[in-house]
């Protein structure tokens, strides 16, 4: 077995530069002059068709599995399950991971710095969609020179724009893997995302956006983090991993600082995700996700939305999720199956919550490989006919 | 699993046979209950039919990507009301109406969703099992019917009349009946002679009566 490590080079793609190849969004204004941070792995078939877009969650960015060096001791965020040999096996497709636009992993961004001004954009840069993320995408897609993607795979928000993408670019999408998401979020989850901006725009060091790289919104940043890792647990997890055991003595200590183990593992997480996220990025992409609404596109309707779509759809749920519920995950199915679309639909018994697409590797890991050799088999057939 | 697989899967069932000879070329077909999806797979291949599954286990569910067969994860004591009405020329059953909470509402449900309903139904009136209640005054237990009457899924066992009696209480017309007896033809032509006595299991073809031709 080759032990060594899977080196990957993350790559920029530069584009609309020109004034007149601008990218249109959503709410009616246009971004120039933009990156988007992707990565790549195996090799792109003779006849085009196995080429896979991986699309990433709140947090996650580009790196979805290998190292970046040979010291690099951190895999991509999807590392078991992407890969050589690995359920999504890059022996066999093209894998491309792209990072989303408003975040902070190397595309433009709300820190990125407006070319009209020369300045950071901060609460300047527009407020974006899910849909805009996905038309940054297609013009990634479109300069690889792939018409049609196998399949377009995504967890959490990556699901959400996997189904975006089904639906905006219908002729360039074969298959479509929808993980632990929704067709629109859902007023409990968009509370969260108030609360957690909230936290962000009450820190004293918020500046309206205008920080310093010195003195970010730590504090607001850490505990939008800790709120929202709550909800990608479940109260199943939480008892099994911390119970209610103390962190470091034996007995309470009678104090307001930490007691419980859970709180410590909370505080670490916030810590955590300070030193690697930026606090607008996480205003833009948890709003982004908030009018993330595909029935909107359907006049209310969530079949219609998909009327133009002809993918074929794995629509994968988790039993604990309660942050995006299979019950979400149903509507979904139900939209595509009155359309006459090709669906399956699994629901995995999981007590991981919403974090089980990340965790359940086993038993998604085979659902996965299995969709996608089924399709690139039935597609290859096709063609032959 | 491949189209071998699925073949030799079928052939080892004569009440798949019976059934699969009943769908047409390119049919809308729903499974429910559709296990390892290999029926389905069997169809596809020899039929061209457009197919859906249904099943409430997961290991199923499974087995059935891996077969290639789309399948939606579900319980068919719920209302399957993901499916459209008329949406499949065919919804097929085996084998598991009596495992049903309410199985006349299962049904209903199968014809709203297609033009037909096939019913593969287990014969409690067989002659073996009338025997053993007769002779040893026990519950049946037999190779169909492995289970002891407290741990059973099969809670709502009733005979082939009974069956037929439920059809024209809830206005359905019965389109085909083919008995079934264990595995041999010259059993199969037995059981017709008496099929609610000598059948061990029947297919049903039904459908909803039409009102505006008998009117």
């Amino acid at each position: 077995m080759n032990t060594s490590k899977q080196i990957v080079t993350p790559k920029e793609f530069l584009f609309a530069v020109e004034e007149d190849d601008k990218l249109p969004l959503d709410c009616g204004r246009t971004l120039r002059n933009v990156t988007l941070k992707y990565e790549t792995y195996g090799q792109l078939d003779k006849d085009k068709r196995n080429a896979i877009l991986i699309l990433h969650a709140l947090s996650g960015d580009a790196h979805v599995c290998g190292y970046h060096s040979p010291s690099d001791d951190k895999p991509g965020w999807w590392n078991e399950m992407v890969g050589p040999g690995k359920p999504i096996d890059t022996n066999k497709y093209f894998v491309i991971c792209s990072n989303v636009i408003g975040g902070c992993s190397g595309s433009t961004g709300p820190r990125s710095i407006n070319p009209e001004t020369g300045k950071p954009y901060n609460l300047d840069f527009p407020v974006l969609t899910i849909a805009d993320m996905v038309r940054a995408q297609q013009r990634l897609i479109e300069y690889l020179e792939i018409p049609e993607l196998l399949a377009v795979v995504g967890g959490s928000m990556g699901g959400m724009q996997a189904l975006q993408w089904s639906i905006s670019y219908p002729e360039m999408v074969h298959s479509v893997a929808a993980i632990a998401t929704t067709a629109q979020l859902s007023p409990q989850s968009i509370a969260f995302d108030w609360i957690g901006r909230s936290a962000i725009q009450y820190d004293h060091e918020f500046v309206n956006g205008n920080y310093d790289d010195e003195f970010p919104p730590e504090h607001g940043l850490s505990i939008a983090r800790m709120l929202a890792h709550v909800t990608y647990l479940s109260d199943e997890s939480m008892a099994k991993k911390f119970g209610r055991g103390l962190q470091n003595s034996n007995s309470y200590t009678y104090k307001f600082d930490r007691d419980f183990a859970v709180e410590s593992y909370l505080r670490y997480q916030g810590q955590r995700f300070v030193e690697r996220f930026d606090a607008n990025s996480y205003l833009y992409i948890t709003k982004a996700m908030d009018y993330f609404d595909l029935s909107a596109l359907g006049n209310g309707s969530l079949t219609q939305a998909f009327a133009g779509a002809r993918a074929n759809y794995l629509v994968v749920s988790f039993t604990s999720d309660w942050l995006f519920t299979t019950k979400q995950s149903e509507e979904i199915v139900r939209a595509l199956l009155n359309n006459s679309l090709e669906v399956s639909f699994c629901e995995i018994e999981s007590s991981y919550g919403h974090d089980a697409f990340l965790l359940e590797i086993e038993t998604l890991g085979r659902i996965v490989s299995d969709f996608l050799r089924n399709q690139l088999m039935e597609w290859r057939k096709d063609e032959c006919k | 699993m491949n189209a071998n697989d699925a073949v030799k899967y079928v052939q080892e069932r004569p009440d798949l046979m019976a059934i699969a000879d009943l769908i047409p070329e390119g049919a809308r077909v729903l499974d429910l209950g559709c296990g390892n999806g290999l029926f389905l797979k069997y169809l596809v291949e020899t039929k061209h039919i457009r197919a859906l599954g249904i099943d409430i286990s997961q290991e199923a569910i499974i087995q059935c990507i891996d077969t290639g067969v789309p399948v939606i994860h579900g319980d068919l004591n719920e209302k399957l009301d993901f499916i459209k009405d008329q949406s499949f020329d065919y919804v097929i059953l085996s084998c598991t109406l009596q495992e049903m909470v309410y199985p006349h509402r299962l049904l209903q449900e199968m014809l709203r969703i297609g033009r037909n309903a096939i019913v593969g139904v287990i014969n409690f009136g067989h002659i073996r099992n009338r025997f053993q209640i007769l002779f040893y005054g026990k519950m049946p237990v037999s190779k169909r019917l492995p289970h002891q009457w407290h741990s059973t899924p099969n809670i709502h066992l009733g005979t082939l009349k009974d069956f037929k009696h439920l059809c024209r209480e809830l206005d359905f017309k019965i389109l085909k009946t083919i008995p079934l007896s264990a595995q041999n033809r010259k059993e199969h032509r037995l059981s017709r002679l008496w099929p609610n006595m000598l059948a061990v299991n029947c297919v049903f073809m039904i459908a909803k009566r039409r009102k505006s031709f008998e009117e």
